[in-house]
């Protein structure tokens, strides 16, 4: 064990290093395309007299050479400064992330909740149930699940709900709106759908591939009941690939919530990223995408780093070599 | 048993040559003659099969696999030939046939003109009294005045003593729950007993509810339903047809899809929509194979430091968070007037997207190079291009197609989620994707708009899912699923 800490140390700094880097790209990539864009802050629908506008300008620095506004912005990105929106009076991005950030990590906990539990539960039991008629039906659905747009999944999902809620004469479930856990119950199942979908799948070929494998026949063998087998060796050893898939389960449901969180007018960061996306909202469309970015990368390297801790099959040395 | 088997085979052939064996003991001069050459024995008895014909027998046996290889010929020949037979265009607007649902070739009566409304004001009855209004009774009746049509539906109620006015409500579906539906009118002063409605009416049931109010709203409605039939107004039939009386028919040309909440015919946008998702679906992933196969077959065949650094790269590029960077080309490449947006979103796609082909090609290549074929190839002078071509694409190909096949729903996907927040193709170029956006608005009341783009969407994507396990099950069997 200890001399497994040294390699795992080695390597989770190259991991964060490695991240840096992405988050620098990232960032020099959203100031590119934001100069590229035809149009500035300061043009605006009214006409301006040319000094007017040096002026303004300066003032803001938009003068100067490129380069040195290029440092500028990186520096403000490294002191954590995003800047003042746009479109949205006397708001900073950092304001709009603290606000609204909150909301969007919860709906993804959740929505990460409902995957990750439904896709182990319905994966064992298309395993369990191979070829019966249960698992056809799933697989059917999760080839749908996976097939249908997430939009559709909400839209749906809002349709019936508000058929259902006009069929009882009461609102049952909230179709849209945020605040309390009913609110969220509808959003985070429409987002979790998806992935579980993905989970399902890859939790039904795990448990297949370890069906064959020696030691579950050495527990066979030895008389366990299979209650005890499923429980303690399939279970625990398919479930692996699926802490893998976490990673890019966490992308799938940030990007995701951009969706989710527009059809069920859900005030989360997502949100006022399209808004701000589809209102050219620079400031915020730069800070918001420097700080996904940094939490998308983040994510990746953590979930990397503790499944080397879950596995001890897998060592992280190993991997990197 | 399994390892005993082959070896008591082999003993059965050798104890007919035992037989033979016994025989030679009277050995004759016959015996020593050269036996006859069988040419026959090794002639193939069965047709040669490359590797191409038997995937597409392995293929042919799977019924999932062919119904939707059926499912995306067929959505190919809507794409292409539909606009042939279906000569309707995808932007023209009938604002008189707004959000209708699928409907073939039908005729519609023109409404005679209307006198205009007065109210209904009844004598004897004060305006406005002091009444508690949560306490008011609901009115006694409720009547048409003449015959409710689309142009308008007029209402007329006995009025409620203690009532200082009413409210009109209007609802699609038959109220429950206290929910009456859409307000659609007040009326002010208690004697005032009727009301028209003009807003936005369909040849469809309505419920209409009057409830009397007195500063707060009596919870006792009247309700009663109402059933519209299809109808047109002269100055709407008249921009149809010149010189519309009433009491004339205007034919309205058939829409199976219905329309959208601009009037046009969803059939039409859908094939014109298909032609834009379907060739960012198609176009972007083979660019980003054609570009991953190049880099990922140098990588691999090279080796060395070059393998290195081309690999990195790969790494760095696939780190990156896919949509956010979707979002920012698009930005980048995709403002401005008169563009589509297209072109942004495929070379988008493209620049974000070959990394999976390029590991898949590298280390199908590392993987080639050292098999025994290749070595042998290599031992009798083959040149590393030969190799290449003979060899090493050949057999890369199967991957590369399933791995393409896989691409094709996700880059649809991807087109319709950024054309669904409003990132993706710009207004009057109908996708997929921007269909489902406008449709989700009116979803709750029109479902059609969205739920058409949607199942073709669906569909499609579901086609290549299937395809593409059919496809892997029997390009590549290493691969192959354990469904």
């Amino acid at each position: 064990m200890r001399s497994g800490a040294t390699p795992m140390l080695r390597y989770t700094l190259k991991r964060l290093g490695a991240g840096l880097l992405t988050v620098y790209v990232i960032a020099t990539a959203t100031f590119a395309a934001m100069h590229v864009v035809p149009g500035d802050p300061i043009s605006g629908a009214k006409a301006m007299r040319p000094e007017i506008r040096a002026n303004l300008e300066k003032k803001y620095g938009l003068d100067k050479p490129i380069l040195v506004q290029y440092g500028v912005f990186l520096g403000n990105v490294l002191r954590g400064d995003f800047g003042i929106s746009f479109t949205q009076q006397n708001r900073s991005v950092n304001d709009i992330i603290r606000a609204h950030f909150p909301v969007s990590a919860t709906l993804g906990v959740l929505a990460i909740l409902v995957a990750g539990a439904g896709g182990v539960l319905l994966g064992s039991l298309t395993a369990l149930f191979r070829g019966k008629l249960a698992d056809r039906t799933v697989m059917f659905l999760v080839i749908l699940g996976i097939s249908v747009p997430s939009f559709v999944f909400a839209a749906l999902g809002q349709f019936i709900v508000t058929k259902a809620n006009a069929r009882v004469g009461a609102t049952i479930l909230p179709v849209a709106g945020w605040g309390t856990l009913r609110h969220m119950l509808l959003p985070a199942l429409v987002l979790g759908l998806g992935t579980m979908a993905f989970l399902t799948r890859l939790m039904r070929s795990s448990l297949l591939e370890i069906v064959h494998q020696d030691y579950i026949r050495t527990a066979k063998a030895k008389g366990l009941p299979p209650a005890r087998i499923f429980l303690s060796h399939q279970l625990r050893n398919a479930v692996l690939p699926v802490v893998t898939f976490l990673g890019p389960a966490i992308a799938a449901v940030t990007t995701g919530g951009f969706v989710v969180e527009t059809v069920f007018v859900i005030p989360g960061l997502g949100r006022y990223f399209v808004q701000a996306v589809q209102q050219l909202d620079y400031t915020v469309i730069m800070g918001l995408t420097v700080f996904y970015g940094a939490f998308l990368v983040l994510m990746v390297i953590l979930v990397d780093i503790v499944y080397g801790f879950i596995d001890p099959r897998i060592s992280v040395a190993q991997a990197e070599a | 048993m399994t390892l005993a088997r082959p070896a008591e085979e082999g003993q059965g052939t050798l104890l007919r040559g035992g037989d033979g064996a016994e025989a030679a003991r009277q050995l004759r001069p016959e015996d020593f003659t050269p036996a006859p050459r069988s040419v026959a024995a090794q002639r193939l008895s069965r047709p040669s099969l490359s590797y191409w014909k038997d995937a597409w027998l392995r293929l042919r046996k799977n019924r999932q696999a062919l119904a939707s290889l059926a499912i995306v010929c067929a959505i190919l020949a809507f794409t292409l030939a539909g606009p042939l037979l279906w000569r309707v265009d995808p932007s023209a607007q009938v604002l008189t046939r707004i959000s209708e649902g699928p409907s073939l070739t039908r005729t519609v009566p023109v409404l005679p003109e209307l006198d205009p409304f007065e109210e209904l004001v009844v004598p004897g009855i004060d305006p406005s009294p002091t009444a508690d209004g949560a306490s008011l009774p609901p009115p006694a009746s409720l009547q048409w005045i003449g015959e409710p049509s689309v142009q308008s539906v007029r209402l007329r109620w006995a009025p409620v003593a203690g009532a200082a006015g009413y409210l009109v409500y209007r609802a699609r579906e038959k109220p429950a729950g206290g929910y009456l539906g859409l307000p659609v009118g007040t009326v002010d002063g208690g004697n005032v007993a009727s009301f028209e409605d003009t807003f936005d009416l369909e040849p469809r049931s309505y419920w209409y509810s009057v409830v009397a109010r007195n500063v707060t709203e009596s919870p006792k409605p009247i309700t009663r339903e109402v059933k519209l039939s299809p109808g047109i107004s002269v100055a709407d039939a008249q921009t149809l047809k010149a010189g519309a009386r009433p009491g004339d028919t205007i034919r309205y040309p058939a829409r199976p899809f219905g329309t959208d909440a601009l009037g046009r015919d969803l059939l039409a946008r859908l094939m014109a929509g298909a032609r834009v998702s379907l060739f960012i679906g198609f176009c972007a992933p083979l660019l980003a194979m054609l570009i991953g196969v190049l880099i990922g077959g140098a990588s691999g065949f090279a080796g060395g430091k070059v393998d290195q650094w081309l690999m990195r790269f790969t790494d760095f590029v696939l780190a990156l968070p896919f949509l956010l960077f979707m979002i920012l080309f698009k930005v980048a490449l995709g403002a401005g007037p008169g563009k589509s947006g297209i072109a942004a979103m495929l070379i988008a796609l493209v620049a974000l997207s070959w990394t999976g082909a390029a590991r898949l090609t590298r280390g199908q290549v590392l993987q080639l190079r050292e098999s025994e074929f290749v070595q042998a190839s290599r031992l009798l002078g083959a040149r590393p291009f030969y190799l290449l071509l003979r060899h090493l694409l050949p057999n890369t190909l199967g991957v590369i197609l399933v791995s393409f096949t896989f691409a094709i729903p996700g880059a649809i996907f991807t087109e319709a989620f950024l054309s669904f927040i409003g990132m993706g193709v710009e207004p009057p170029t109908p996708s997929w994707g921007s269909m489902c956006n406008d449709g989700i608005q009116t979803f709750l009341t029109h479902p059609h708009e969205l739920l058409f783009p949607a199942a073709f969407i669906s569909a499609t994507v579901l086609a290549f899912n299937l395809l593409g396990d059919g496809l892997r099950d029997a390009l590549d069997p290493r691969m192959r699923s354990l469904e």
